[in-house]
């Protein structure tokens, strides 16, 4: 059967699982009719044109798993940031792991999408936001239909939360093939802070595709840090949606840190409802092999006075294959909008590719907006430079990517997070750096 | 230290160097002069290394070992430094780290572990002060917004850290003023010993008047022409290098 026809038809045991009289449920219904008419998006759709699904649908994924699997911290605290204080949200399976999780009620809800889903208390806030920026389109809509399990972060006005909250999913590959639908919600009311960690990870190389939802919410004056960690195997899939609605002069910042996976597809998309917003969004992928990173970025400039700063690095190995699609649009009212985008990158290997598209859409006449893109392979006399010093080929290689890929990492909050990245990229570039940047 | 025989050297089939000869023991200062287009700088680079280029005739041999085989790291190991003409930018990568990366490489290539970061903060405060470079410009990125002066300052800088056994300076003097070409040269100058050599490139004698050397060899269409004392870049400078040519067309 169709990975389609078979998402649909488990519709039905779906519903044996959750409240179907909630006001949730109706969301859920329309949404599993509305994947059912659009389907999986195939290449002939404009957004898709570079990126195919068709590899990663022909597995026979459980949607549901069978039963519930344990880890222990130790065998997994390595993909945590675990030289800081934190909550943590943790799921195995697609299932809640109280014993790796440190949730919190404590003046701010950090919990679980599952609870705030069922209980009277979340209603409310439930109500005002679920699903309400998430896009109508056949992915987005599957995991609506199939939404019951997430983080649920709710951040009421003047907080400051002290500590990052890691939301981590990992798969024990106890199922031969897992298909995940995590749903998250993020609210964060007037003058709040809060910095969220994200890392999807397989343990196995049986293939998992996991399809995320996650809508965010800046209320006036909120700062939202957040960083994706992608760094899985290479026989795990994601699909991230993230839909991030700013009121006025919040500030987002998402940061994408894409180095491992088959295929990733990062949907992001900013929504500025309010003046003197600021969104940045910034990425680093630096992948080989045969694998593919597609960035398809939405900045919506809606009113005037406000920001959105755009800096993706790219660099491409082996037969690995890269997308960007960033598009920015300004309406008419956005007057004084200054909206920059940069997408350069690296290719390594004569058969790496990438494609890269801008697509400005300005409506506005009082705007100031720049975008650039460059495809190029490494400076020659750069590299004669460095090696002309003694420092072997290999060596200068990784220490050009270091700096092509160095200032992206400036704008990140968190030390702990800029020393495992940088890490990361040391180990991707199989150098070792003799000093940290 | 260092012997050139019979040098053909060509980028896309188009010779430049045509049968160059050259010796420089230990203790000496060379320079090379000649008109633009002579070769000057392709010779530095195809000492140092540069891939760009190839050698179709001849060898290099470098304390006894032929190194045309040799990457430009293993070049530098061996002691090797050439100074560039247009050093490049490399935005990112501190002038500090830069050093750090290079001597650890060099060492790490000679058997030896990484210097002791003391050690490295001692040395560099010491290097820096020979060339009056103040502690700012070693955290900003390498080259990266430096003026003509400043460049070359940093690389006479790099040099004092590598102490190569041979130092090529490729135009050091070019994009220099009085002061900057002083500095430079006094840098220069400090590092000599009788076991290091140095081969100053350049078109002008100006730089010769600060560092002194033993051979001047005149380049003219990638053979050296003439060879002479230091007396020679005088003549050069007063009578241009019209003379040379006629010289060897005649």
């Amino acid at each position: 059967m169709e990975l389609k026809d078979k998402l649909v038809s488990s519709f039905m045991a779906f519903e044996d699982m959750v409240d179907i009289d909630s006001p949730v449920h109706n969301i859920r219904t329309e949404a599993i009719k509305t994947f059912e008419t659009e389907g999986f998006p195939t290449k002939r759709q404009e957004a898709w044109k570079y990126t195919s699904l068709n590899s990663i649908l022909k597995h026979n994924y459980s949607v549901f798993p069978k039963h519930e699997n344990a880890l222990e911290y130790g065998d997994v605290k390595k993909y945590f940031i675990h030289d800081i204080d934190s909550y943590k949200i943790i799921f195995v399976d697609g299932k809640y792991s109280s014993h790796l999780s440190q949730t919190t009620h404590e003046g701010i809800d950090v919990c679980l999408m599952s609870a705030a889903l069922t209980k009277p208390k979340y209603r409310l806030v439930i109500e005002n936001y679920f699903n309400k920026i998430a896009a109508k389109d056949g992915l987005s809509s599957l995991n609506t239909a199939f939404s019951a399990e997430g983080a649920y972060i709710h951040i009421p006005k003047n907080k400051v939360v002290e500590k990052p909250i890691q939301i981590l999913h990992f798969s024990t590959g106890n199922e031969s093939a897992l298909m995940l639908q995590p749903r998250n919600l993020v609210v964060v009311d007037e003058n709040s802070h809060v910095q969220i960690i994200e890392r999807h990870q397989s343990l196995t190389d049986n293939p998992v595709l996991t399809n995320c939802v996650t809508e965010i919410f800046a209320n006036k004056r909120a700062i939202v840090d957040y960083y994706k960690i992608q760094n899985d195997r290479q026989t795990a899939s994601l699909i991230d949606n993230t839909f991030i609605n700013q009121k006025q002069e919040s500030i987002a910042k998402v940061h994408t840190f894409s180095f491992g996976g088959k295929l990733t597809r990062n949907n992001l998309n900013f929504y500025q409802n309010g003046e003197r917003i600021d969104s940045t969004m910034k990425g680093i992928t630096i992948i080989g092999d045969k694998q593919h990173v597609d960035h398809n970025t939405l900045v919506h400039h809606i009113e005037p006075n406000c920001e959105s700063h755009q800096d993706y690095k790219g660099i491409f190995d082996d037969k690995a294959t890269g997308v960007f699609n960033g598009k920015v649009i300004v309406e008419k009212e956005a007057q004084k909008t200054n909206a920059f985008q940069a997408n350069n990158n690296v290719l390594i290997s004569d058969k790496a590719s990438i494609n890269t598209k801008p697509q400005l859409e300005i409506f506005a006449d009082d705007v100031k907006c720049s975008h650039g893109c460059t495809i190029g392979q490494l400076d020659e006399s750069a590299m004669f430079y460095l090696r002309s010093r003694g420092i072997p080929e290999k060596e200068a290689k990784g220490l050009l990517m270091f700096a092509f890929s160095n200032n992206v990492l400036d704008s990140v909050a968190i030390p702990e997070i800029k020393n495992r990245i940088t890490k990361i990229i040391a180990q991707k570039l199989g150098v070792s750096i003799g000093f940290d940047l | 230290m260092l012997k050139i025989n019979n040098l053909h050297a060509s980028v896309e089939d188009k010779a430049i160097l045509r049968g160059i000869n050259l010796h420089v023991k230990p203790g000496e200062v060379h320079a090379i002069m000649g008109p633009n287009g002579s070769g000057k700088s392709t010779l530095a680079s195809v000492i140092a290394g540069k891939e760009d280029y190839d050698v179709d005739e001849g060898e290099i041999i470098f304390e006894g070992e032929e190194i045309d085989d040799l990457g430009p790291e293993e070049r530098a190991h061996k002691g090797i430094f050439l100074s560039f003409q247009y050093p490049v930018e490399i935005p990112g990568v501190s002038v500090t780290n830069f050093i750090k990366t290079a001597i650890n490489e060099t060492r790490k290539a000679k058997g030896l572990d990484d210097m002791p970061a003391n050690e490295m903060l001692k040395l560099i405060r010491e290097k820096s002060e020979l060339l009056d470079i103040n502690r700012k410009f070693l955290s900003r990125s390498l080259n990266e917004g430096f003026s003509g002066g400043e460049k070359k300052r940093n690389e006479i800088f790099q040099m004092a850290m590598l102490e190569p056994k041979l130092a090529i300076l490729d135009e050091t003097d070019s994009g220099l003023d009085i002061d900057a070409l002083r500095i430079v040269a006094n840098g220069v100058n400090k590092l000599k010993s009788k076991d290091n050599a140095v081969i100053v490139i350049t078109h002008y004698q100006r730089l010769l008047d600060y560092i002194v050397p033993d051979y001047v060899h005149v380049l003219h269409n990638g053979r050296i022409v003439k060879s002479g004392s230091k007396e020679l870049a005088h003549e050069l400078e007063a009578k241009g290098y019209d003379w040379i040519k006629e010289e060897v067309e005649a």
